[in-house]
C-alpha cells in the first residue's frame, strides 16, 4: 500500500490498512465529506439547452493526486470552471476544505488550459508568475523584493529561471505550460486544480510537472488534474474521477480504474484494442 | 513658426494656454484609461459609448432650459451625457450577454440608436427660442473657442480621477485583460471589473468632448496604446508610455491648432497621435516594420550564407545570385565564383558540423537538444566540446574541401 493511499484511508474514516478497494467515492463518511479539499454535489451545467455536466457527484480526497478523466467534450473542462465559478452554474454546491467555495479562495490556484489566452500580450513571464500574488498584493500594496524572490523561487521550481524576463509568446509550449504552474505555484494554495497540463507538451516538460505536483504531495496538498493520456494514469495518479457528462465511477486508481469503467466511460471511442494496451485488471464497474 | 513656438510655450495668451493644459490632462488621463480597453480587445465598445453621450447632452440642455437656466453649464451637459453614455454602455453589455448577437452587433446598434436620437434631439433644440446659440453641435467634433477656466478645472480633476482610478485597479485589469478564467478562479468579480474598465473609458470620454468631441475621442483612447504597445513588452509600462504619448498629443496638437486660427484642435490632436503612432509603427526597435524587416533580412543572409557553404563543401554549383553576392561579400568566395581559402575552411567546417549533428540524433537521445538543430545554431551552442569530440570519434578526420567547386 502507499504512502498516498494511507493518506486516502485516513480520510475516509478507515483504519490504516485496510483496502481501499472497499471504500469506493460513494462510501466516503459524510465528515469526511466536509473535510475534502474539493467535494462537488449535484453539479449541472449547461450551454443553452444541453447540459455538458449533469448532476454530478464528486469527493477529491487530501494530500493525494487525482485525474478527471473522459473522452473530449465529455465535460471535464466544464466541471472545473463550474467548480470554480468561472462559469454560472444550472444546480449543484461545491465545498472546498468543507467551506463555500468563496470563503476558501485563497486556498485554490487554478491552471487553466493553455489556448485560452492571447500569447501577444505584453507581460513577462515574471509578470505572469507575479499574477499569482495579486489577491495578496491586493490593489494599492506594491511588490516588494521578497515578493519578487518568491516569485522567482516559483520558476526555479519549474526550471524556468532563464526565461523570466522574456515576454510569454517568445516561450515553446511546454515552457508556457510550466509558466502557468509556478504562476498557481505563488499563490501557495492548498487545492491545485490543472486542465489538462500535459496537453502538447515536451516530455522534459511533462517530466518537470509530474514532479512539482509530486512534490506538492508531499507537502500533503491535493492535486486534481484533467487528464488525457490513459497510459500514465497509474504511474502518475492516486485517485480517478472518470466523467461523461455524468459521473461514471470514482476512487482509487487500483480500484477504480478498470477496463470495464473505461468502457463504461468512452462507450464505443476506445477500441477494445486501446483497453487491452493499458493491461487492466478485469472487473466491470 | 513663431506663433507655433509661442503656443508650444504657452505665450500664445490665456485661452490657448487653457487649452493646450486641458488637452495635455486630457490626452493623458485617455492613454491610460484606454490601455485597457486595447489589451481586453474591446476598442469599439468605446465608440458605442461615445456615440450615446449625444442624446445626454440634447436632455441635458432641455431639462436645464426647462428649469429656467441657460442650458449652456458645461457641468450639467457632461451630466447629462455620462447617464446616456452609461445606459448605452449597459445595453451593449446586456445584448452581449442575454441574446444571441456578438458584441459588435450590439456595438452597431446601440451606437447608431442613441446617435439617431441625439441628432434628432439637437434638430429639437434648434428650433427652440433659447436654441439658436447652444452650440450643442460643437460637441461632434470639439471646440476649443472661448474655453473657460472653469471648463479645464473639469477636465483636469475628471481626468486626475480616472488615472488615479487605472493606478488603483491596474492588476485586477490587468488579469481580467490576459486570463479573465484565471482572474474568475482567483475569485474576482470579472464582469464587474469589466465594467469598471467601461466607466472609466466612460469618464475619459465625457470629460473629453469639449475639446476633441465624440467622435474622435476613440482615437485618444486607442491610438495612444496601439503606440505605446510598440516601444514595450510590459502592460504597465504600456499605461504610461500611452499616457505620456497622449499628453504629448493633445499639447502639441492644441498648439499647433492655436498657431493658425482655421484648424480645429480636435482632428489635429488626433492627426498628432497618429504621426506618432506612424513614427512608432516604422522606427520600434523590436516591434517596428523597420526593424523586421531588417532582421527578416540578415535571417535570409544567413540561410544563404549557410546553404552557399554546404554546397561548396559538396562541390555543387551556385547559381542562386543572393547567395553569390551573400559569399562574395563575405570573402568566401572570389568574383569568379572560385572559393577563397576562408571558403574552403568554412565549407569544411559547415559540412562537418551538418554531420556533427547526424551522429548527435543517433547518439544523443535526448530530443529537447537535438530538437533544437535548424540549419543555423552552431553546435557548439548546443552540445559542449566533449559531446562534440565524442561525435567526432564516430566522424573521423576531417576532409578538405576542392577549390574550383563553385561558380561559372
Ligand atoms: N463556451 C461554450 N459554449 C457552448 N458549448 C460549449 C462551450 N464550452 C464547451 N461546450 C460544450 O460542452 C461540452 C463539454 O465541453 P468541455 O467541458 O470543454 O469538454 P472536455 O474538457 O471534457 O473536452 C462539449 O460538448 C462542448 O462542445
Ligand atoms: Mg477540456
Amino acid at each position: 500500500m502507499t504512502p498516498t493511499m494511507t493518506t486516502a484511508a485516513r480520510l475516509a474514516g478507515l483504519p490504516a490498512g485496510l483496502d481501499l478497494a472497499a471504500a469506493d467515492g460513494e462510501a466516503l463518511h459524510p465528515e469526511a465529506a466536509a473535510e475534502s479539499p474539493l467535494s462537488i454535489r449535484g453539479l449541472t451545467v449547461s450551454y443553452g439547452e444541453k447540459p455538458a455536466v449533469f448532476s454530478v457527484d464528486a469527493t477529491f480526497p487530501d494530500g493525494a493526486l487525482s485525474a478527471i478523466i473522459g473522452p473530449n467534450g465529455a465535460g471535464k473542462s466544464t466541471l472545473l470552471k463550474a467548480a470554480l465559478g468561472i462559469i454560472p452554474r444550472l444546480s449543484g454546491e461545491v465545498s472546498v476544505f468543507g467551506r463555500p467555495i468563496d470563503a476558501a479562495r485563497a486556498r485554490i490556484a487554478y491552471v487553466p488550459q493553455r489556448a485560452s489566452v492571447d500569447w501577444d500580450f505584453p507581460t513577462s513571464v515574471l509578470d505572469v508568475v507575479s499574477m499569482g500574488l495579486y489577491r495578496r498584493l491586493g490593489l494599492l500594496r506594491r511588490m516588494r523584493s521578497e515578493e519578487r524572490a518568491h516569485a522567482l523561487a516559483c520558476l526555479e521550481r519549474v526550471g524556468m529561471t532563464d526565461f523570466a524576463d522574456r515576454q510569454i509568446g517568445q516561450l515553446s509550449g511546454g515552457q508556457q505550460q510550466r509558466v502557468f504552474l509556478a504562476r498557481a505555484l505563488a499563490q501557495g494554495a492548498d487545492l491545485y486544480l490543472l486542465d489538462e497540463p500535459f496537453a502538447g507538451v515536451d516530455a522534459a516538460t511533462e517530466r518537470a510537472i509530474i514532479e512539482v505536483l509530486k512534490s506538492l504531495r508531499a507537502e500533503g496538498r491535493a492535486v486534481v488534474c484533467v487528464h488525457h493520456d490513459l497510459s500514465t494514469v497509474e504511474s502518475y495518479f492516486d485517485h480517478v474521477f472518470l466523467i461523461n457528462v455524468r459521473r461514471i465511477a470514482e476512487g482509487p486508481v487500483a480500484s477504480t480504474f478498470t477496463a470495464g469503467n473505461l468502457q463504461a466511460t468512452y462507450g464505443g471511442r476506445l477500441a477494445a484494442g486501446h483497453i487491452e494496451q493499458l493491461r487492466l485488471g478485469g472487473g466491470t464497474a | 513658426m513663431s506663433d507655433l513656438l509661442a503656443a508650444l510655450t504657452l505665450q500664445a495668451g490665456y485661452n490657448a494656454a487653457l487649452v493646450a493644459i486641458g488637452a495635455a490632462l486630457l490626452g493623458f488621463a485617455a492613454g491610460a484609461a484606454g490601455t485597457f480597453l486595447f489589451l481586453r480587445k474591446r476598442a469599439l465598445v468605446s465608440d458605442a459609448v461615445a456615440h450615446a453621450t449625444l442624446p445626454g447632452v440634447g436632455l441635458a440642455f432641455i431639462l436645464m432650459v426647462a428649469l429656467g437656466g441657460d442650458g449652456r453649464s458645461l457641468l450639467g451637459l457632461l451630466a447629462g451625457s455620462a447617464v446616456t453614455a452609461g445606459v448605452g454602455l449597459l445595453l451593449v453589455e446586456w445584448i452581449a450577454r442575454r441574446t444571441r448577437l456578438a458584441e459588435d452587433a450590439a456595438i452597431g446598434a446601440v451606437l447608431s440608436v442613441f446617435f439617431g436620437i441625439g441628432v434628432v434631439l439637437l434638430t429639437v433644440i434648434q428650433t427652440m427660442s433659447s436654441g439658436r446659440q447652444a452650440g450643442l453641435e460643437s460637441f461632434l467634433l470639439g471646440s476649443t473657442a472661448g474655453m473657460l477656466y472653469l471648463d479645464a478645472v473639469v477636465i483636469a480633476v475628471g481626468g486626475a480621477l480616472s488615472v488615479l482610478a487605472v493606478w488603483v485597479l491596474r492588476r485586477p485589469m490587468t488579469l481580467v485583460s490576459f486570463d479573465p478564467d484565471y482572474a474568475a478562479a482567483c475569485g474576482y468579480d470579472v464582469r464587474r471589473i469589466d465594467l469598471a474598465m467601461m466607466a472609466l473609458v466612460m469618464a475619459v470620454t465625457v470629460i473629453g468632448l469639449k475639446i476633441v468631441g465624440l467622435i474622435l475621442i476613440v482615437a485618444m483612447l486607442i491610438v495612444p496604446p496601439v503606440t505605446a504597445r510598440f516601444w514595450t513588452e510590459r502592460a504597465g509600462r504600456v499605461i504610461w508610455i500611452a499616457a505620456g504619448l497622449g499628453a504629448v498629443s493633445g499639447y502639441v496638437g492644441a498648439a499647433v491648432s492655436a498657431s493658425a486660427p482655421a484648424l480645429p484642435t480636435g482632428p489635429i490632436i488626433v492627426l498628432t497621435a497618429t504621426a506618432l503612432f506612424l513614427l512608432s509603427l516604422l522606427f520600434a526597435p523590436a516591434r517596428g516594420v523597420l526593424a523586421a524587416v531588417l532582421r527578416h533580412r540578415r535571417f535570409q543572409r544567413r540561410v544563404h550564407r549557410r546553404q552557399g557553404l554546404l554546397a561548396l563543401a559538396r562541390g555543387e554549383l551556385i547559381h542562386d545570385p543572393l547567395t553569390l553576392s551573400v559569399l562574395r561579400r563575405a570573402g568566401l568566395i572570389r568574383a569568379d565564383g572560385v572559393a577563397t581559402e576562408a571558403g574552403r575552411a568554412q565549407a569544411a567546417k559547415a559540412a562537418r558540423d551538418e554531420h556533427r549533428w547526424e551522429i548527435a540524433r543517433l547518439v544523443n537521445q535526448d530530443t529537447a537538444l537535438t530538437g533544437r538543430y535548424d540549419g543555423l545554431t552552431p553546435i557548439e551552442r548546443v552540445f559542449t566540446a566533449d559531446q562534440i569530440a565524442e561525435f567526432d570519434r564516430h566522424l573521423g578526420p576531417p576532409r578538405p574541401v576542392a577549390g574550383d567547386a563553385a561558380g561559372a
